[in-house]
């Protein structure tokens, strides 16, 4: 495959360096080469960090900056950072007011979070978790806790850091952030496979013609494997999966469209077009609207869809402003 | 009593890290039938920055396992850095104060291994994880060691116990971790850390035997 890198086996630390080039406003490098945390003077309220395998970007770094996430640990591609790296995460998020940490549910960052926590609990920081997992299609609804997190993250980030900025303390931070991921819920649809660039060739493979229903940010396996349909089907079973999963009748939402990589924005619009005619129809309003690359699997081609149910209070945190690479809201 | 030294055993921790390094593509092919195809990759970035860090100083095998312990948690993320990470890092502190290595101090040791990996991993045996050979391994060197069998005879039991455990995660049915997304399709194929903890615990047992036998080399 015909990739813009040097060394395969460097290719995170390379973007890094590109990142932190191109973004001095937003992000500064510390003492850990794989943390970076948030440009300027820190505010003294409660720290908010994130944290997750690289490869997924503008996730997780690109959601770094005022009004949403203070730090970040990077992983690997498509793998979880260390625990070292939760742990000086935290530290460099923490002033005195405890750390709330917003990351997904997979085996790897569930396992490094519980190390670091412990390691920060010597240090005498503080850190509540809230553990995302929006993706419906990656188990049944009654085993919510089995549930990967995926682009619904976003809206968990949102929430908290909205929340840190206004001056909650942490347990008002992570209860925003629980409740915004208890509300949301997401479905991909991939329609290629991607390489890691570490291992030259795609571990998983989706058939000329066909796509994946549920696919995983990693590849995982999905629901259903299906011919490809029309946007507007696409749209279809993508929403019938999600409303089925949270009564969203006659509520207002908060929805995200994310490329997985390599699918054209005009397509993504082209998607958003359908998912917002279809919730209308239902009486589901869309109040924030999302449409981008916010949170990618590679060069994997599909699209997810995120709604989150909104109440005054997510309401008021989404709108509230917030500036990173990824997400920017001017407030209003 | 059969008892090594520490300082004797230390170069096994060089055996176990070059035969992860070697077996880089042997896992991550298993690997890339379930998970993502990079448990070979990660597990040999891990155990080639051992090597380097080992160097050519002396060592025994308490700070072999320290090194390993602390690069594997440092440096390698997704689920096995801390979980081998944690392993060997127990296992180094269940050595603090020994200047030998007896039956009866392999098993402490390898279950304070175990017991850390349970805690952080939360596995079962069946859930087609590792768990799945580094249980019945010490279980079998413990039914060994309590019928009154010598550390080699201990060490055989322990890596028959291995193979034996390692083959059965073909029949399982993965409940843990990336495969467990597969659901049924995960049956039928290997789980990769249960093959790396064959590996490592064949090439722990290999050299203690070795030593054991007067011939280190």
């Amino acid at each position: 495959m015909n990739r813009v890198i040097n060394d395969p086996n460097q290719v995170t630390e390379d973007s890094l360096a590109g990142v932190l080039r191109a973004h001095p406003d937003l992000l500064t490098a510390t003492d850990h080469p794989r943390v970076l945390r948030c440009a300027g003077p820190a505010t003294s309220r409660v720290g908010v960090v994130t944290g997750g395998g690289s490869g997924h970007e503008p996730a997780f770094l690109g959601y770094v900056g005022p009004g949403l996430v203070d730090a970040v640990a990077v992983g690997e591609v498509f793998a979880s950072p260390t625990a070292k790296s939760f742990h000086a995460a935290f530290r460099e998020a923490d002033r005195g007011q405890g750390v709330a940490c917003l990351y997904g549910n997979y085996a790897g960052d569930n396992m490094n979070v519980k190390m670091a926590v412990k390691l920060a609990a010597k240090d005498g920081i503080q850190v509540e978790t809230v553990v995302a997992n929006d993706d419906v299609a990656s188990a049944p609804a009654d085993e919510a806790d089995r549930r990967r997190g995926v682009a619904g993250e976003i809206l968990m980030w949102k929430a908290g850091g909205a929340r840190a900025a206004e001056g909650a303390d942490l347990d008002g931070v992570i209860a925003a952030s629980r409740k915004a991921i208890d509300n949301t819920r997401s479905i991909g649809i991939g329609l290629s496979a991607c390489t890691i660039p570490a291992n030259g060739k795609p571990n998983f493979s989706i058939e000329t013609g066909t796509m994946e229903v549920g696919i995983g940010h990693h590849g995982e396996h999905g629901i259903a494997v299906l011919p490809v349909a029309p946007a507007r089907e696409m749209a279809g079973i993508m929403l019938e999966k999600i409303l089925a999963d949270l009564p969203f009748d006659g509520e207002e939402v908060a929805v995200l469209v994310s490329g997985l990589g390599a699918t054209p924005l005009m397509e993504l619009y082209l998607l958003y077009g359908h998912v917002d005619e279809m919730l209308r129809a239902r009486n589901v309003t869309p109040r924030h609207r999302f449409v981008g690359n916010y949170f990618t699997s590679l060069e994997m081609m599909g699209v997810s869809v995120t709604l989150c149910r909104l109440d005054g209070e997510l309401d008021r945190l989404l709108r509230a402003p917030a500036r990173s690479i990824g997400l920017t809201v001017a407030g209003s | 009593m059969q008892t090594i030294s520490l300082g004797d055993a230390g170069p096994i921790t060089l055996d176990i890290a070059r035969a992860v390094v070697e077996a880089q593509d042997h896992l991550s092919a298993i690997d890339a039938a379930t998970g993502d195809g990079d448990h070979g990759i990660n597990m040999a970035k891990g155990f080639r920055l051992v090597l380097e860090r080992l160097g050519d100083r002396p060592f025994d095998l308490r700070q072999g396992f320290a090194t390993i312990g602390d690069t594997l948690l440092g440096d390698i993320g997704g689920s096995m850095g801390p979980l081998y990470g944690s392993f060997f890092t127990e296992m180094s502190e269940a050595l603090n104060g020994r200047d030998t290595l007896d039956r009866d101090g392999f098993l402490a040791m390898l279950r304070a291994g175990e017991a850390a990996i349970v805690d952080l991993g939360e596995a079962k045996v069946g859930d087609k994880t590792l768990i799945d050979v580094l249980t019945p391994s010490r279980q079998a060197f413990e039914r060994a060691a309590g019928s009154g069998a010598d550390f080699a005879a201990c060490l055989a039991a322990l890596r028959g116990a291995a193979a034996d455990g390692l083959e059965a995660t073909r029949d399982l049915v993965a409940r843990l971790g990336r495969a467990s997304r597969l659901g049924e399709r995960s049956r039928g194929v290997l789980d990769a850390g249960a093959a790396s903890c064959e590996l490592i615990l064949r090439t722990l047992a290999d050299g203690l035997t070795r030593h054991l036998a007067g011939q280190p080399g």
